[in-house]
């Protein structure tokens, strides 16, 4: 399908884990409608803090769509701070590659996964170390000028 | 869900070349491949297939055949149109009027002379994207040397009064092209009548073949060459011609004319169809555009709540072909500039897709389109973000 390959095309034509969870230990959300794109994750976190279920809202392209879907397989089995140490590029790796026009896109979901594990250390009183420059607000100054980081 | 098909709904990006106009078009590859600056029989040949064609693009807008130059397209033609007269009157004044809604042939041409130092006025288009005549009027000056406002837009169709605004530059003695790539063969074009001193048209919006095009000129309007380097087209445009597109463009133009109402009623009828139904059956859908003045196979839609290019690549999974104004199926990643003008929220031109109906188009292939909408709409809401009540 022109500029994306056959797993991102996948991903967004099927994508794994979409909705929302009941009782999530934690929900987050970042983008904004007015850039093109917004994810809403949500976590469930078991007590030895193993996030064991993911699930994502996705308003955007396909390449935000897919993004969203392969973070959720990515995160799910993993320990909070293990997830907070995925990157956008393994986002971008995992997904076998984004057309440079898109690379936004996948840190949509690196965001999203923080803002998600953000919520659930609020309601719990925890700290992580992967959380220390993590901004909750950082999207509401992106929403306003919609800058695409250069690729 | 019927089975699969595939069905081509961006008659405005393109159109196929018609069967019968690549029958024509072949000869002139082959046997009769002289080149028409020749005076041998061969290139004399050629030379009478040009005129042959320029003829009838001359009889579909109701010109001379003396005021048509080939080009290789419109975006050639506008280029040429605006700079040059810019260029040539530059002593009599840099003011230019244009519009927000043009295509970037247009724009890009008037930003390249703003570097040059000339001034641009880009006028405002209405919620149902069409210029006022008095913020027109209100926006001449001594020093206004060119007005170029396009005919049919090419993301919601609507329609300039192009005639009321050949008028207001006439009183004005203001030079007047108007960009007709999409209203050739769509809307009735008699320059004439329309007041205008040049437009600029393309063969492959009217089922001709890509690379060819042309630039009216009325006569008694000197616009200077552009390219150089040879005597043809009455020596306003250098270069061999492309004698095999040449000629299929003549045919296209030839069978636009004569095939106009019945394309006209064709492309409208399923375009109707098509709006009436997605509005039914789709809920928090808007439709773009005036109803009234516009291309009468263009239908603009805006689906709220999802995004454009999300909604191109299910439709490409279900074989349709159409394009959006969302940011985020263009290269530049900017919203649509045409629904920006007519004041459309930026979330809602992120959820825009423009469709567009052609002579090949069946109503079988719009209730297709439409009911693979209505799931793919669906299933975009369920993973959509955004709070939607859909009740």
């Amino acid at each position: 399908m022109g500029m994306y390959n056959d797993k991102v095309v996948e991903h967004f034509m099927h994508p794994h884990n979409v909705g929302e969870i009941d009782g999530a230990s934690g929900v987050g959300v970042y983008g904004s409608p007015v850039c093109g794109d917004m994810m809403q994750m949500s976590i469930k976190v078991n007590d030895e803090g193993v996030i064991t279920d993911a699930k994502f809202k996705t308003y955007g392209c396909g390449s935000a769509i897919a993004s969203s879907s392969i973070a959720t397989d990515m995160i799910i089995g993993k320990t909070c701070e293990e997830a907070l140490k995925i990157t956008n590029e393994d986002v971008i790796k995992e997904l076998g590659g984004l057309p440079s026009v898109k690379i936004h896109c996948s840190i949509l979901s690196e965001q999203s996964i923080k803002a998600a594990i953000y919520d659930y250390a609020q309601k719990n009183g925890l700290e992580f170390e992967g959380l220390k420059d993590f901004d909750p607000n950082a999207d509401e100054d992106e929403a306003e000028s919609c800058e695409v980081p250069e690729a | 869900m019927s089975e699969k098909r595939n069905v081509y709904l961006d008659y405005s990006a393109t159109t196929p070349t018609k069967p019968e106009v690549v029958e024509t078009m072949i000869p002139y590859f082959t046997e009769k491949f002289g080149n028409p600056s020749a005076i041998y029989t061969i290139g004399a040949n050629a030379k009478d297939a040009i005129d042959d064609a320029r003829a009838k693009i001359a009889e579909l807008i109701n010109a001379d055949p003396r005021e048509i130059i080939f080009t290789s397209g419109g975006t050639e033609s506008d280029n040429w149109a605006i700079i040059g007269t810019a260029r040539k009157l530059q002593k009599k004044g840099k003011h230019i009027i244009t519009t927000k809604i043009e295509h970037h042939a247009v724009l890009h041409s008037c930003a390249e002379l703003e570097k040059e130092g000339f001034d641009v006025t880009y006028l405002n288009v209405d919620h149902d994207g069409i210029v006022d005549l008095d913020e027109l009027k209100a926006a001449i000056r001594p020093d206004t040397i060119l007005i170029t406002v396009m005919m049919v837009n090419n993301e919601m169709g609507a329609v300039q009064p192009i005639a009321e605004i050949g008028k207001i530059a006439k009183e004005h003695n203001i030079v007047f092209h108007s960009d007709t790539v999409q209203a050739l063969g769509n809307v009735p074009i008699d320059v004439k009548e329309l007041g205008v001193d040049m437009i600029s048209m393309s063969s492959h919006k009217i089922y001709g073949p890509k690379g060819i095009g042309a630039i009216y000129i009325r006569r008694g309007y000197n616009l200077p060459e552009y390219i150089y380097g040879g005597a043809q087209e009455n020596k306003k445009r250098a270069g061999t011609e492309n004698v095999p597109g040449i000629v299929g463009f003549g045919k296209a133009a030839e069978l636009a004319r004569i095939n106009f109402d019945a394309h006209v009623k064709h492309v409208s009828e399923l375009r109707d169809h098509f709006v009436k139904r997605v509005l039914a059956e789709i809920p928090h859908t808007y439709y773009n555009g005036s109803r009234e003045h516009r291309h009468p196979g263009n239908a603009n839609i805006t689906f709220e709540y999802v995004e454009g290019e999300s909604i191109l690549l299910y439709l490409d999974a279900k074989g349709i072909s159409t394009s959006s104004g969302s940011a985020c199926s263009s290269k530049s990643l900017q919203p649509s500039h045409v629904l920006t003008a007519m004041g459309i929220p930026v979330v809602l031109i992120h959820g825009s897709i423009r469709f567009t109906f052609g002579d090949p188009t069946t109503m079988e292939d719009v209730d297709y389109a439409v009911d693979s909408l209505k799931e793919i709409i669906a299933r975009l809401r369920e993973i959509t973000s955004m709070n939607v009540d859909l009740s």
